[in-house]
Order: C-alpha cells, then structure tokens, then sequence
C-alpha cells in the first residue's frame, strides 16, 4: 500500500515537474494520470516493469481507495463560502442561478453530442462493406 | 485539571487535529445518511458536510484559515486521487478506445459549452466583473480551476466556491435530468456529468453506475486539459 501510494505520488510528482519546468498550460497531477495510465499498460507489455506495485493489483487497490470517496476530498475547498458570506448575501441567488443554468445547458449539449456521434458512428460502421 | 475552561478549546482549535477530524466525521455520518436514502440525489454528502461544518465555524468564530489548517489533508489528496483515475480508465481500456470519437466530439462542444455559457450568463446578470472571471473555470476540478483563475487575476477563493457548488448541482440534477430526457446510455450520461461537474458528478456517477463512473473520470481530466487551454481565450473574446 505505501510502495503504490509512493507510485502515485512520484506519477504526480513527475507531472509537476515537466509542467512547472516547461511551462506547459495543462495541470500537473493530469500529466501524472497519463504517466500511470502508461505504466500500466507497459506492463502488460513487459513482464520486467510486473513489480512492486505494480505487480498483484497494489497499485489498482489503492487508487481504488483514493476514489472510493472522492466527494470528501472536495469538502475542504467548499467550506471555503464561510469566506465569501457577503458575496452571498449580495449575489447569492443570481450566483447559484448562473451556475444551475450553465450546469443544465453543459450536460445537455455534452450527452447530445456524445449520442449524435455515436449513432453516426454506427451507421458508417454499418454501411462499410 | 486546566484553571481555564476555555484554554483546552484555545489549545484544540488551533490543532489540526479538531478540524481534520470534523471534516472526516462529519462527511462520514453525510454519507451514512445518503446511503440510507438509497443514495438520494438532494443528499448529496458534500453539500451537507459543507454547511453543517460552515455552521460550526461560524458559531465557533473559527476563521477558515484555522480550519483549512486540518482540512488541508484532505484537500491535498485532490491530486493523487487525479493521478489514480488512471486505474479504471486502465480497466475499461476497450470500452473507452471504441467510444473515443464521440468522447472526443462530446469534450468540444461541452468545455466550450460550459465555459461560455456561464460567463454569457453571470454577465447577463449583471454580476461584477471579478466575479464572472472567477466563474469562467468552474466546470473543472478545484486545484485546476484555481490555477486557471490565478492566472486570470481573479479570485481563486470564489472559483473554488463556484467549482464546489458547480460539482454539487451537477451531482443532485443529473439523474433526474438524463431520466427525464430517456437518456439511456450511462456511458453519454457519464461523460456529461464529467464535463459538467468534475470530481463531485464523477463520484455520483460512480454510484449510479461502473461505466457511467469511468466515462466520468475520462471527461473530467480531459476537460481539466481543454479548459486551462480554452478559458484564458474565452475570457479574452467575451468578457469586456
């Protein structure tokens, strides 16, 4: 458990790193996702790499347990509207009225597309001899 | 036996051990209490943790800094646990590789819904100009959604506000809104929350269903990449 936790770190850590030093515009821990994603799939590939946390299901059991309750980790930062009372009681309704409309209209551009692209997909798969 | 009543409270209330410890218990019993109502959407476990903590920094006269001094904990593993989305988008490899062109239609349209959408809107209703910049990254996960609006100058307090609260009426209108529409397939209706509401939709997504979970946490980093390139533009474009 602690050598796959350490794996996930470093995967984040090596994010970072690349980020901060390139100056690259993209988040440090999604670089981290793609180096473990990769990792992973190096791995059944070459039997060498099978170690360790990444030998067994370690490294999958932990992260497993990291997003078993992902919700929790966002309780902190949400707490954060102690801070933001007067903007509240001056914005509140036309803030929560934004952000519910904005969120309505996203998730229903975003399955649209995915349905429309899907089905075109399809078809084409169909029609090819 | 402490002369003072008080001092142990003053000796408590500086330790992160008090605060960790509400954040981890009160979010526990939010979640026994979800999971009691069979995981009812307007139980969502991150809304009630929220206010009942913010209650009692409130009456406590607890300043947030204190509090984020033991939350800190929790907050930090925001990004390991970015990292370990790796695993189930890993095990669902296939499923993921054969929907990619729809994955990838479905990102564009809605980062770009998401980010215009609510800057045309807060600006519509008229809110300061601070407070539509720090609005503009809401739809990707907090540590993210804070880079982006330090970036802008605006206020990263508030975008984390607006990136929580964002992730919370993701979470509780998006079954009812798929099931209204007939919208079957969990892998577009995990997708959509993804884009939408980040690590908060993710986690309901992964209590609907598997699939719907890992669709999620695919749209979630992928938009996490497109936003950070995409709100700096927008900004430029629309907000005057």
């Amino acid at each position: 458990m602690i050598a796959s936790l350490s794996l996930i770190l470093l995967c984040q850590l090596a994010g970072e790193v690349i980020v901060r030093g390139l100056g690259l515009p993209m988040p440090g821990p999604v670089l981290g996702l793609m180096f473990l994603l990769w990792l992973l799939l190096a791995r059944d590939r070459f039997n060498i790499l099978a170690r360790g946390p990444l030998a067994g299901g370690g490294v999958e059991t932990t992260s497993r347990g990291l997003l078993a309750h992902l919700s929790l980790l966002f309780v902190p930062a949400g707490v954060g509207v102690v801070q933001k009372l007067d903007l509240v009681a001056a914005h509140g309704l036309a803030f929560a009225a934004v952000l519910a409309l904005s969120v309505v209209l996203t998730l229903l551009a975003t399955v649209g597309t995915f349905l429309v692209a899907s089905r075109l997909m399809l078809r084409e798969k169909k029609s090819a001899p | 036996m402490n002369d003072n009543p008080f001092a142990l409270w003053v000796y408590l209330s500086q330790s992160p051990l008090l605060w960790l410890t509400v954040t981890l218990l009160t979010y526990a019993i939010a979640d026994a209490v979800s999971l009691k109502t069979n995981r009812n959407p307007l139980a969502n476990p991150v809304l009630h943790s929220m206010w009942v903590i913010g209650v009692f920094l409130l009456l406590t006269g607890t300043s947030y800094t204190t509090y984020f001094g033991g939350a800190q904990f929790v907050h930090f593993l925001l990004g390991p646990a970015t990292v370990a989305l790796a695993v189930p988008l890993y095990e669902n490899r296939m499923q993921v590789a054969a929907a990619i062109l729809p994955m990838l239609a479905a990102l564009a349209v809605g980062s770009v819904t998401a980010i215009i959408s609510v800057v045309w809107l807060a600006e519509a209703a008229g809110l300061p100009r601070t407070v539509v910049l720090s609005l503009a990254p809401k739809s990707v996960t907090a540590g993210v959604a804070m880079g982006i609006s330090e970036s802008l100058h605006a206020d990263p307090s508030l975008t984390a506000v607006a990136v929580v609260l964002t992730g919370i009426i993701g979470a509780i209108i998006v079954t009812p809104l798929m099931n209204r529409f007939g919208i079957t397939d969990f892998r577009a209706r995990g997708f959509a929350v993804g884009i939408a509401a980040h690590g908060i939709g993710t986690a309901r997504a992964f209590q609907v269903d598997a699939v719907a979970g890992v669709f999620a946490g695919i749209a979630m980093s992928l938009n996490a990449l497109v936003t950070s390139l995409l709100v700096p533009l927008a900004v430029t474009l629309l907000v005057r």
